[in-house]
């Protein structure tokens, strides 16, 4: 099991990327397609006999030399440190670079990055901001139409509907199994540790999704062995972590500090959906409504007949969490504002919660873990 | 130095005083109704055929701003909970509505419906779904998508067309008022005229010198244009600043007595320094010949217009496509670069604002191209377009007069690369 998970974690740090790089060996012909956080409909790409691969910036493993000049102040570190991957080959393995609309500083790094590596496949997705609006879907179904055309012409070949609902089928197992995961992490939070989840379910970022799930089947039994006895920690529920990713060091020190984290967004994009996509009828169709209708409250999703506010509450309530942490990515647009109004209905609700800005390189974390113990004693002794 | 001011300047506060006492006749007696609308490629078009007042939230922070009103606001919105590293103008104007503060002294009414013309800047839904969120008002999320290739799709203006006739019912189920398509074309016909002569205004600079600055002249213009474009009252102020500043041309009056450089500048104006930061300009003869900020609303002068025949689907070809926001970051190089090549420019003034990434992300890149695909010289200058504490005056002077030193020198010698 420990060895399971080591094995996740050092896939997870390494930014040479070996798995995607075992996977274009084992298939002479296969692309790779990198996307940006959040989501991406990775049916369609693995349908077109390519390996998805959900990139999320170079963390604490490279020093930005270059990226620094191209970004300059008060952007997010996640930005410059894929360019930076970029700018000093780590991006080699990759044939092609999905973003979508999430944020303008990721916008823009799309274009940036087009520019210079044109050699790159590199599109960026126009995800719908409109749910309410009925004509969504067809625009949703025609951009995915758009993908599987653009995809074709890079693979030289045609993606059978059949082969993207084959697709569907495979994800929804996937995403299926690490719902449950999350769901037993709650009710058994001592069982599982926040960060060996993270790596887990991370680690189907950079690996096929047969061999994910695998892993997550394998995984499941090795924590159900598991002999640890329940801690005195308080039930949070982590927020705000949905594209730049904490250091490891952050996620444990959490732990260490007395939480039990009862949920997160830390790897939102693959347990995008609330339920299965429908594996019958027009694959395309179904992923979009699905993307419209089905998906997991998040802060890079508008969806104004549910607000997102109201999602974290009932989150809150749904996990049975005593408080909320934020934590937010220095100079993370989406995040900074979200957490006014997350804040403003926590308070209604009378749920206690905790603000920390963490980047992806940080090696010290004193400041945070006497905030954290704070908090957490306040709520221990109250 | 003989900084033009004349009817136009006059005349422009009369129209924006005009504005804000239209909203406030609507906060007192609930008529006209009145919309929360963006700046960005917009559909006031569509606001117009129904006799609705526009309220712009960007115009308020930014009246704020050059008043020296815009720092109060900020630190209430950031003890609301905002970061310091939040957009300005959302935390000006979020913090103005909560302390009850108009750039105009009177009041603001409370929007029938806060429509969010999503044009590519992200913060807009955020901003727009706050001021729902605080004036519990009804929100329309307006989807425009991104310009991905060089041209929207089929699909793109489908989808903006079936939003814009859905929006239509959305406003008559809200005000009780009926969508009158004749009032609907004859805005447009305004619009398209209006933005005939700003098209023709803008082109006047590539004279040498430029009648006018179009960078801190287009501004003064701009309100107007934002606020009147699809009026009558708009279309009388623009043939008057079209004579006004082609009579001006015609003596072969610049903007300073002597036109020494032709700058093009890219990215929004520091409002709450908005005086000093001309000085800086004025006092080495540069003139902006053009800018990327005024092509915020609108990009008219490469020919695209709004036509009364057509009116939906220019109303969403505008949003889609002729806006700078909904453009990608590379047309927007290339934006440039037709500047500096038509319009003649000896250099690129980048003003990163700490506020708005979606003008700012990337412009190292932007520059980087600039200076080495191009070959043209550039200033790279920072501060913010309405957070005070961002504008390091000294600093920021110093930077303009060594590139003007150096662009001089050059000049002179016949070379162009350079970058401060």
């Amino acid at each position: 099991m420990e060895e399971l998970i080591r094995r996740c974690e050092e896939i997870v740090r390494d930014v040479s990327f070996p798995t995607v790089r075992r996977w274009k060996a084992e298939h002479p012909e296969g692309k790779a397609i990198a996307y940006f956080p959040v989501y991406a409909p990775v049916e369609v790409i693995a349908a077109a006999g390519m390996l998805p691969v959900g990139l999320h910036g170079a963390g604490d493993r490279l020093e930005i030399q270059h990226a620094d000049a191209r970004f300059g102040s008060f952007i997010c570190s996640i930005v410059k440190t894929t360019l930076e991957l970029g700018l000093t080959g780590h991006l080699a393995p990759f044939d092609g670079m999905l973003f979508s609309s999430i944020c303008d500083s990721a916008r823009n790094l799309c274009f940036v990055l087009k520019r210079n590596f044109p050699e790159l496949y590199v599109d960026f997705l126009h995800l719908p901001h409109n749910p309410e609006s009925a004509s969504s879907r067809a625009f949703l179904r025609s951009e995915y139409a758009r993908l599987k055309a653009e995809l074709e012409r890079l693979a030289g070949r045609r993606i059978e509907e059949e082969r993207i609902r084959e697709m569907i089928a495979r994800y929804n197992e996937n995403r299926r199994l690490i719902r449950a995961l999350y769901e037993w992490r709650a009710e058994e939070p001592h069982r599982i540790r926040a960060w060996e989840l993270y790596v887990l379910v991370r680690a189907g970022d950079v690996l096929p999704v047969e061999e994910h799930t695998a892993l997550l089947r394998e995984a499941r039994a090795g924590f159900a062995r598991r002999q640890v006895k329940p801690r005195d920690s308080i039930r949070v529920v982590l927020e705000s972590a949905f594209c730049e990713q904490p250091p490891l060091g952050v996620i444990r020190l959490l732990e260490d500090a007395g939480c039990y984290i009862v949920d997160e967004d830390l790897t939102l994009g693959r347990r995008w959906f609330r339920e299965d996509v429908p594996v019958n009828g027009d694959p395309l169709q179904a992923l979009a409504e699905s993307y419209l209708d089905r998906s997991v409250a998040s802060s890079v999703r508008h969806d104004w007949r549910y607000p997102r506010f109201r999602a974290l509450l009932e989150k809150v309530r749904a996990r049975r969490a005593q408080a909320v942490i934020f934590l937010i990515a220095k100079f993370c647009e989406p995040a900074y504002f979200d957490y006014v109004l997350f804040k403003r209905e926590l308070e209604r609700a009378g749920i206690p919660h905790l603000l920390l800005e963490f980047e992806e390189k940080m090696y010290t974390f004193e400041r945070l873990q006497t905030e954290v113990e704070t908090f957490v004693e306040s709520l221990l002794f109250e | 130095m003989t900084e033009y001011r004349g009817w136009i300047h006059q005349r422009q506060k009369e129209l924006m005083q005009r504005w804000y006492a239209r909203l406030d006749e609507s906060a007192r007696t609930g008529w006209p109704p009145a919309i929360c609308l963006m700046i960005s490629g917009n559909c006031v078009e569509l606001l117009e055929a129904f006799g609705i007042v526009p309220i712009y939230p960007e115009v308020n922070a930014l009246q704020l701003a050059i008043r020296h009103q815009s720092l109060e606001p900020i630190l209430a919105a950031e003890e609301l909970g905002y970061a310091t590293d939040n957009c300005a103008y959302v935390k000006a104007d979020i913090g103005a509505y909560l302390m009850g503060l108009t750039p105009s002294g009177g009041r603001l009414p409370r929007p029938t419906l806060v429509l969010c013309n999503f044009v590519g800047c992200n913060t807009y839904i955020k901003w727009f779904e706050h001021v729902a969120a605080f004036l519990d008002a009804p929100l329309y999320v307006l989807d425009v998508p991104f310009l991905r290739g060089a041209e929207p799709s089929p699909a793109d203006i489908a989808y903006v067309v079936a939003q814009l006739k859905e929006l239509v019912h959305r406003i008559e189920a809200l005000t009780g008022l009926r969508f009158d398509p004749d009032r609907f074309r004859d805005a447009v016909r305004c619009s398209q005229r209006v933005e005939d002569l700003w098209s023709r205004i803008k082109h006047l600079a590539r004279r040498e010198p430029s009648p006018f600055d179009a960078y801190f002249d287009a501004i003064t213009l701009m309100g107007p244009l934002y606020v009147y474009r699809a009026t009558p009252e708009g279309v009388e102020f623009f043939e008057r600043a079209l004579a006004e500043l082609e009579a001006k041309a015609a003596r072969g009056e610049g903007v300073y007595e002597c036109e020494r450089f032709r700058v093009v500048v890219e990215g929004p104006p520091p409002y709450p320094y908005f005086r000093a930061f001309r000085d800086m300009f004025a006092r080495w003869g540069a003139t902006a010949v053009a800018s990327t900020y005024s092509t915020v609303g609108g990009i008219w002068e490469f020919g695209f217009r709004h036509d009364p025949d057509r009116p939906f689907e220019t109303v969403a070809l505008h949003m889609l496509a002729h806006n700078l926001t909904n453009r990608n970051y590379l047309q927007r190089y290339d934006q440039i670069r037709r500047y500096v090549e038509d319009w003649r420019a000896d250099g690129v003034i980048i003003h990163f604002v700490k506020s708005c990434r979606l003008f700012s992300a990337g412009q190292g890149d932007m520059r980087d191209y600039l200076t080495k695909a191009l070959g043209v010289p550039t200033l790279y200058i920072e501060s913010d377009l309405e957070d005070p504490r961002y504008f390091a005056e000294a600093q920021i002077r110093n930077r303009v007069d060594a590139f003007f030193e150096a662009l001089e020198r050059h000049k002179r010698a016949g070379q162009r690369r350079i970058a401060v």
